[in-house]
């Protein structure tokens, strides 16, 4: 007698579908000269003086475990950081837990704060965890489109549509994977209005809150008036100082939810990798420049991508944060899927179908510019290829 | 900072109509700009980047302290200018320290070089010493690593 094991499978676990994005990694993984579009994490690699400091660490002997909530060291440099970054006081003591990166954040948050059934409204198109860590808190995620009109935007009359009895929680990202918008002060301030009539707390996902361009910094949402309190901010190194191997994040907040956080990754996860905390510890010391460096790189490719798209007759919006530009391809007749996998199988061209973000991503696709300007390059002459081939394209 | 340059910096080569989406700018504009630096004497030139014990051609480099005696209204001007208009010479920096002249030499083998020392730079009136040191082996160029290519190691495709 065999075991039945899709009847031992928790359901809040089979209720989580496979990532979309796991099927094309499958196909691309074979092909050789592929060109992707397809990653979501930096192409630099950590800057030298964070690699060297990490090693220096393990030579010194740097190997045990640290506190729960991180290195007293590094919990100093965060709080450090997002004074200087946004103004905002939070205290090292209390307010801070450092994180397997914002993907651990992300689950504990949600896990703390989720009773069953739950609501958490969840903007979309949106990066591919929120809903699934959601489902798996035994929460609801109740996803919001954002509309192309706004520039992938989420506005409260979009939310309130969507607000029920049940609703405690708004999850947003912003700037966004995988579109690439931000939030300016004025439209964060409705979004706060919002929360505040209908008492939510809101867990804002900063992680690309670096890489933003056009001379506007980001603003955090914690950062507005009455704010702070009700908002348990999450950021992480992954992104700005390409570190996404090194697996290292972390929640601020008020210190009663990252105590209760705190709880959940004492038990599961004991602590961050302290070999990522001296290492994170290095890059808010000294990794400004480097990161400044690598920003002012994506912009240019930026500026370079957003012009090339256009010019092959596909329409986006110039995207103003994040290492995402979010093509509409509906002209060409395709679905996203179909555009995506023809793609990667005549031109060999890897990029991601924008429904693995949300509904909303209907029609459209992910390019990650987080590779070099040849590569580009040559992947805007392979989708022009691809163009015109396809006969329903009438640019 | 001069975006335009910067982005010539490591790559001279990049074509134009990449220089000019980047930036913004017309390509004619942007050519036009690239002239002028080069009228100007800010872009001095364009060279290509070889490790050329890789390439199988040797090449023996030296970096040659010198010490001069300073000249009435010209300093060390004349001589470093002298010194510099050799074709064996790739380098020429005025020092602060111990000695007063850097002067970086190329070439095909220990003997020019030392031939080159002794005939030519050695006997220039104003030289007072000289001391060489060989390079015995490149880790970084300009910039740039020696060393196989780093490849890129991430998936093709995540979130
Ligand atoms: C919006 C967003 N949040 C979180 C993450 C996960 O980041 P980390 O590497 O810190 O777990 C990613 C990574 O792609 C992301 O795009």
């Amino acid at each position: 007698m065999s075991l039945d094991w899709k009847k031992r499978i928790a359901p809040q676990v089979e209720a989580v579908p496979p990532s979309g994005i796991r099927k094309f990694f499958d196909i691309a993984a074979e092909m050789e000269d592929v060109i992707s579009l397809g990653v979501g994490e930096p192409d630099f690699v950590t800057p030298w003086t964070i690699r060297e400091s990490c090693i220096y660490g393990l030579e010194q002997g740097r190997t045990s475990y640290t506190g729960n909530r991180g290195l007293p060291e590094l919990l100093e440099e965060i709080a450090r950081h997002k004074k200087e970054q946004h103004g905002l006081d939070y205290d090292p003591k209390t307010d801070v837990l450092v994180t397997v990166g914002v993907s651990e954040a992300l689950d504990i948050a949600l896990r703390a704060l989720l009773s069953p059934g739950d609501e958490v409204l969840i903007p979309e198109p949106c990066y591919v965890s929120y809903k699934a860590c959601t489902t798996l808190a035994g929460g609801v995620a109740v996803p919001v489109p954002a509309r192309i009109e706004n520039e992938f935007r989420i506005t409260a009359e979009d939310l309130e549509a969507h607000v029920t009895p049940r609703t405690r929680v708004l999850l947003i990202g912003y700037p966004n994977n995988p579109t690439g918008a931000v939030m300016r002060r004025e439209h964060l301030a409705e979004l706060a209005d919002f929360v505040e009539a209908h008492d939510l707390l809101v867990i804002s996902d900063e992680i690309y809150g670096d890489l933003t361009y056009g001379g506007e910094p980001h603003v955090s949402f914690a950062s507005l008036p009455g704010m702070q309190e009700r908002t348990l901010l999450l950021d992480g190194f992954s992104k700005a100082y390409a570190m996404t191997g090194w697996r290292i994040g972390y929640a601020l907040g008020a210190p009663e939810i990252i105590a209760a956080m705190t709880k959940i990754h004492q038990y599961t996860m004991l602590c961050a990798p302290i070999t990522a905390q001296l290492a994170a510890v290095e890059a808010l010391k000294r990794g400004e420049k480097y990161r400044d460096k690598m920003v002012a790189e994506y912009d240019m490719r930026r500026g370079f991508i957003y012009q090339g798209l256009t010019k092959l007759g596909l329409s986006c919006f110039e995207p103003k944060g994040a290492f995402y530009i979010f093509p509409d391809v509906s002209s060409t007749g395709l679905s996203s899927e179909d555009f995506a996998e023809k793609l990667l199988m005549s031109e060999h061209v890897a990029l991601v179908p924008g429904t693995a973000f949300g509904d909303c991503g209907k029609g459209y696709v992910r390019c990650s510019y987080a590779t070099s300007l040849d590569k580009i390059d040559e992947a805007l002459a392979r989708i022009g290829n691809f163009l015109a081939q396809h006969t329903d394209f009438h640019a | 900072m001069n975006e335009l340059l910067s982005l010539l910096e490591h790559n001279a080569r990049r074509p134009l109509p990449e220089l000019s989406a980047v930036l913004k700018r017309s390509e004619y504009e942007v050519g036009k700009e690239i002239k002028a630096m080069e009228d100007e004497r800010i872009i001095l030139g364009y060279n290509t980047l070889i490790d050329w014990n890789k390439a199988g051609v040797d090449k023996v480099t030296a970096f040659i302290e010198v010490n001069l005696t300073p000249q009435r209204d010209v300093g060390f001007d004349a001589i470093a200018d002298r010194i510099s208009r050799f074709d064996e010479v790739r380098s020429v920096y005025l020092m602060s320290g111990n000695f007063d002249l850097l002067v970086i030499v190329e070439e095909s083998s220990l003997q020019a070089i030392a031939d080159f020392i002794a005939q030519r730079l050695a006997t220039i009136d104003g030289v007072t010493s000289t001391r060489s040191h060989f390079m015995l082996k490149p880790y970084k160029k300009d910039g740039l690593m020696t060393g196989p290519k780093e490849r890129d190691h991430r998936l093709v495709v995540s979130p």
